[in-house]
């Protein structure tokens, strides 16, 4: 949309509109201020020493040599932290619980790269050269890298827990044993597994830390995507009140996840800060974000059986899910539940067990990730459904709209009793194959069958729930004491008719200094231009509250609808002010183009936002004792959930559901196993769209992480633990020549439970993978059929399918009554 | 025999302004634009020369400034994201950026700029094609690069 057309519309209704955003000015310019952009006057450089085994003894440290040379000015090793710091709280009941999490390794390490000390020095490069004099002495440790041989609890990662197993536990909603009995199929597939990968944020992770010796409080200048859990994390290991640490954030280069697990980290710059009397910086290196900074959660399903009746209604399924969160669980066991927010995916089934347990392996922790645990569990019913209808002979779109929940069933209650609040699944689902052209794919398959080579298409339906339940962590530990959810916002009128609004949220990219301008906006009848949002959070605004943050898809519900409500109670008091200086009754009054006005009234019956701020901040004599506005006013969203119920199992875990139907062509080349996806359709459907411009942007990124995952990002290790994709070498994220031409389509089913009918959404779902397998599989039907059974398919996978795709048959098998 | 310099002064055209100013042997380019002298724009997001953050026009070519050392600069003329626009009226790319809402975390965005006005340079009308091509070397982790392109090839009049 251009500029001009902006202008026409001026008065009212910004939300809505493709507004281009407030913060590229700043951006293009290469004016923003990244936490590396910060400076302090003596501040010193930190670089940790990190482990090259996966598994090992610390038999011994010795920073002598590194603190000889000249402009080092320290070191801190594990043994110093073990006595000045708690170990981090764990989420998990016993045995997970029970496992000791440090911000240095104590005594073993327990995967490559983990920070076994760290170097304090004048230069980045001179603390380099200290860190590599830093002489650690280990013994190696039999090394855990597959979830599967760590289950069997030979080698014990963690003394403290005595197994390997964070957390496990059985769910079940319906009954799905007699719904196998009765179904007129049962397909049986052994082993799918979710590989291991993130979404690598362009700029890592870091801080400036400073240290107030007279107050003892730290302020970490940083890219925390989540400070208020940051700090329930940090305080207590550093034996001290949350209120000691200052969180600020600026501009951030991307989050997805990975930038909410940085406390041990920032636990060793807290302790630095403190011993050398001097701020210190430390920014991390690609390699090592990749190495030994969070990876998203690797599942493998086992023993999958799904009940399919002779017209292809699916009736339920059972699997064993087995999670390998590396070495630290950190914000696990969560990833343990959150899947449960899409138990069903998008199908009616009723009867679902999923048997889950969680263990610790000798590779990098993990974090929450882009469509965080949801998007295994959605690869997996997505894949169920794919090898269902190839197995059993039915159209992957046929038994799709046969199974999906219906547009006339929402609101919708899951069998765990989630409630899907609105969509058109089976019309998503038409919108995208219409954009692929779905009627000429037998063509297309023929033409390029002529050429050489194999064509598929692939579906991907998938949801991006948002606005989390904390309660559900109860459901994995029912002596936690989370609940609930909630997001700040303050907005006031400063004393020249300023509109100033601070966020909570942390935002990375995602846009919210403009969407929270087009909501106050609106409310206050001023264009977004007067609105000016505070960049980045920063704790002592006081405008955060506990789980203030931006992660799983929630800002346009808790985030805008804190905005709303501190604009909503801005507004009636400038509505009650104007009426007592221009003597008229609040119903006469109205907020528009930057004023407050009588409606109809005198053209000189108006007063500008700068009069309303004048009054109440510099010129209030006249006001009377009674009546004391402050324009200055804080709203916490607080969404409303109930309570879980433990027993059962159900409740509301998360509170809007977009919904996104991804369809993918592609052709592979059966001489070497590439893949090239040769057309490509994403429709969206996240209810009312603040910024259609945003929310189209956030598509393409979710699926430009999808096709890279799918067809070439994975943490690759070899048996001793070592990593071998640990840079964007080995790691091949998708570049401008690897992304297909993107056709997006919209929907828009406005939430009824959201304050704006706006559902959060940006996470995606995943549901480029799923497509991107159902395609890969399909063209494959013709080359022996092979079973894709891994969500990450580059060329050497798929061309081990064609040469034998016997064994992967062997995968899957049905028995029919 | 004399030791080998350590450090060495280094004469600059840096945005147009002449930049005198000794820097140790070791330092990359882009430390020096990004410590030595304040200029931030241009970012970091590799180890290994992948990303294309740091991309700056060396001589009015895009060079990756992680990959080179500060002295190899001396005597060039090197242009920043500070350098497009100094007297802050955005050139026509960085308009097209922000109406084709071709940043979002804007971090890969100076590197972006720097590799597609030079392409702007040599080929004012590029295909998409070219467009590719021309930021290949560049990693957004955001965009899926979609937007990045159209609002390249609408600079180029090309859309």
């Amino acid at each position: 949309m251009t500029v001009t057309e902006q202008a026409t519309t001026l008065k009212r209704g910004f939300v809505g509109q493709s507004m281009p955003r407030k913060e590229d000015r700043r951006l293009v310019q290469g004016q923003g201020t990244f936490f590396d952009d910060v400076r302090r006057h003596g501040m010193g450089y930190v670089h940790f020493v990190r482990s090259p085994y996966a598994h090992a003894k610390i038999v011994s440290i010795d920073v002598s040599r590194a603190l000889e040379l000249d402009g080092v000015y320290g070191t801190i090793t594990g043994d110093e932290v073990a006595i000045q710091t708690d170990p981090f709280f764990e989420m998990s009941v016993e045995p997970g619980g029970l496992i000791k999490d440090y911000a240095l390794a104590v005594g073993r390490v327990r995967h490559m790269g983990e920070p076994v000390a760290a170097v304090c020095a004048a230069t980045r490069e001179l603390a380099r050269d200290a860190a590599e004099l830093v002489e650690v002495s280990y013994d190696p440790l039999p090394v855990l890298v597959d979830a599967g041989e760590a289950l069997k609890d030979e080698v014990v990662m963690h003394e403290d827990a005595g197994s390997n197993v964070v957390w496990s536990g059985v769910f079940e909603w319906g009954d799905v044993d007699q719904a196998l009995a009765e179904a007129d199929h049962v397909v049986k597939i052994e082993r799918l597994h979710f590989h291991r990968f993130s979404s690598t944020p362009l700029e890592c992770a870091g801080a400036l830390v400073e240290y107030d010796r007279g107050t003892g409080e730290w302020t970490l200048h940083c890219n925390h995507q989540m400070p208020g859990v940051g700090a329930i994390w940090m305080a207590p290991a550093l034996r001290v009140g949350i209120d000691k640490l200052r969180f600020v954030t600026q501009d951030i280069g991307g989050g997805f996840g990975n930038k909410i697990c940085l406390h041990p980290q920032y636990v060793v710059l807290c302790l630095l800060a403190r011993k050398l009397g001097r701020p210190v910086q430390w920014t991390e290196y690609r390699t090592d974000q990749h190495t030994a900074n969070a990876h998203g959660n690797e599942r493998t399903f086992l023993d999958v059986e799904v009940g399919v009746m002779a017209d292809g209604t699916m009736t339920g399924f059972r699997v064993r899910a087995l999670d390998d969160c590396g070495a630290f669980p950190r914000y696990e066991p969560l990833g343990c539940i959150i899947w449960a927010q899409v138990t069903p995916g998008m199908y009616g089934w009723r009867n679902i067990r999923v048997d889950f347990t969680q263990v610790c392996t000798n590779k990098s922790p993990v974090s929450p990730n882009r469509g965080y645990s949801r998007m295994q569990h959605l690869w997996l019913t997505e894949r169920v459904v794919d090898i269902v209808a190839s197995e059993l002979g039915f159209d992957p779109v046929e038994i799709r709209k046969k199974n999906y929940v219906k547009a006339e069933q929402m609101p919708y209650e899951t069998p765990n009793g989630c409630v899907y609040d609105s969509g058109d699944y089976a019309a998503a689902l038409d919108l995208a194959l219409e954009l692929i052209d779905h009627g000429s794919i037998e063509e297309r398959r023929r033409d390029a069958a002529a050429r050489g080579r194999l064509l598929g298409l692939g579906i991907g339906s998938t949801l991006d729930s948002g606005t989390n339940n904390f309660g559900q962590s109860t459901l994995l530990n029912p002596d936690l004491q989370f609940s609930g959810n909630n997001e700040a916002a303050s907005v006031k009128l400063d004393i020249f008719g300023e509109v100033v609004v601070t966020l909570g949220t942390v935002p990375q990219g995602q846009g919210h200094e403009t969407t929270a301008a087009q909501v106050v906006a609106d409310i206050l009848g001023c264009s977004p231009e007067q609105v000016n949002v505070r960049r980045g959070h920063d704790t002592w605004f006081n405008s955060h509250a506990g789980f203030s943050g931006t992660y799983a898809s929630q800002f346009a519900f808790t985030g805008l609808g804190a905005v709303k409500g501190a604009a909503e109670l801005l507004r009636d008091e400038m509505v009650q002010l104007a009426a007592a200086v221009l003597q008229a009754p609040a119903e006469a009054i109205e907020l528009a183009d930057g004023m407050a006005r009588i409606k109809d009234g005198p053209e000189e019956a108006a007063l500008p936002f700068m009069a309303l701020g004048a009054i109440v901040n510099a010129n209030n004599a006249f006001l009377p004792p009674d009546f004391n506005p402050t324009l200055n006013h804080r709203y916490v969203c607080r969404p409303y959930f109930g309570m879980v119920d433990t027993e059962k199992k159900t409740g509301q875990l998360t509170l809007t559901y977009a919904l996104q139907v991804h369809a993918a062509v592609v052709e592979v080349d059966p001489d070497t196993g590439e893949v090239e996806v040769v057309d490509y359709a994403a429709v969206d459907d996240c209810g009312v769209r603040i910024n259609p411009l945003i929310v189209e942007g956030q598509v393409h990124g979710a699926t430009a992480h999808a096709l890279g995952a799918a067809l070439s990002e994975e943490f690759v290790y070899d048996e001793e633990g070592t990593l071998l994709t640990s840079n964007f070498y080995d790691y091949h994220v998708p570049h401008a020549l690897d992304m297909p031409p993107l056709k997006t389509g919209a929907m828009e089913s406005p939430s009824p439970v959201a304050p704006l009918g706006a559902k959060g959404m940006g996470e995606g779902g995943g549901g480029g993978i799923h497509c991107i397998c159902a395609a890969i599989q399909d063209a494959l039907a013709s080359a022996g059929k092979p079973i894709v059974s891994t969500s990450c398919n580059p060329p050497h996978r798929v061309w081990a399918m064609l040469r034998d795709p016997e064994s992967s048959r062997a995968n899957v098998s049905v028995a029919s009554r | 025999m004399a030791a080998p310099a350590t450090s060495r002064v280094i004469a600059v055209e840096l945005n147009g302004e002449q930049v005198e100013l000794e820097v140790p042997a070791r330092r990359l380019l882009v430390h020096f634009l990004r410590d030595d002298l304040g200029l931030t724009g241009t970012h970091i997001g590799c180890d290994t020369g992948n990303c294309g953050a740091c991309t700056v026009h060396l001589n009015g070519e895009p060079v990756k400034s992680c990959m080179l050392l500060a002295v190899q600069a001396d005597g060039a003329r090197v242009t920043t994201v500070e350098g497009l626009a100094p007297d802050g009226e955005l050139t026509p790319l960085q308009t097209s950026f922000n109406e084709h809402h071709a940043l979002q975390c804007g971090y890969c965005t100076p590197g972006m700029l720097m590799s597609a006005s030079a392409l702007l340079e040599r080929n004012p009308r590029p295909s998409e094609e070219d467009v590719r091509l021309a930021l290949q070397g560049n990693i957004c982790r955001c965009t899926g690069y979609v937007n990045i392109v159209e609002a390249v090839l609408a600079t180029g009049g090309s859309r």
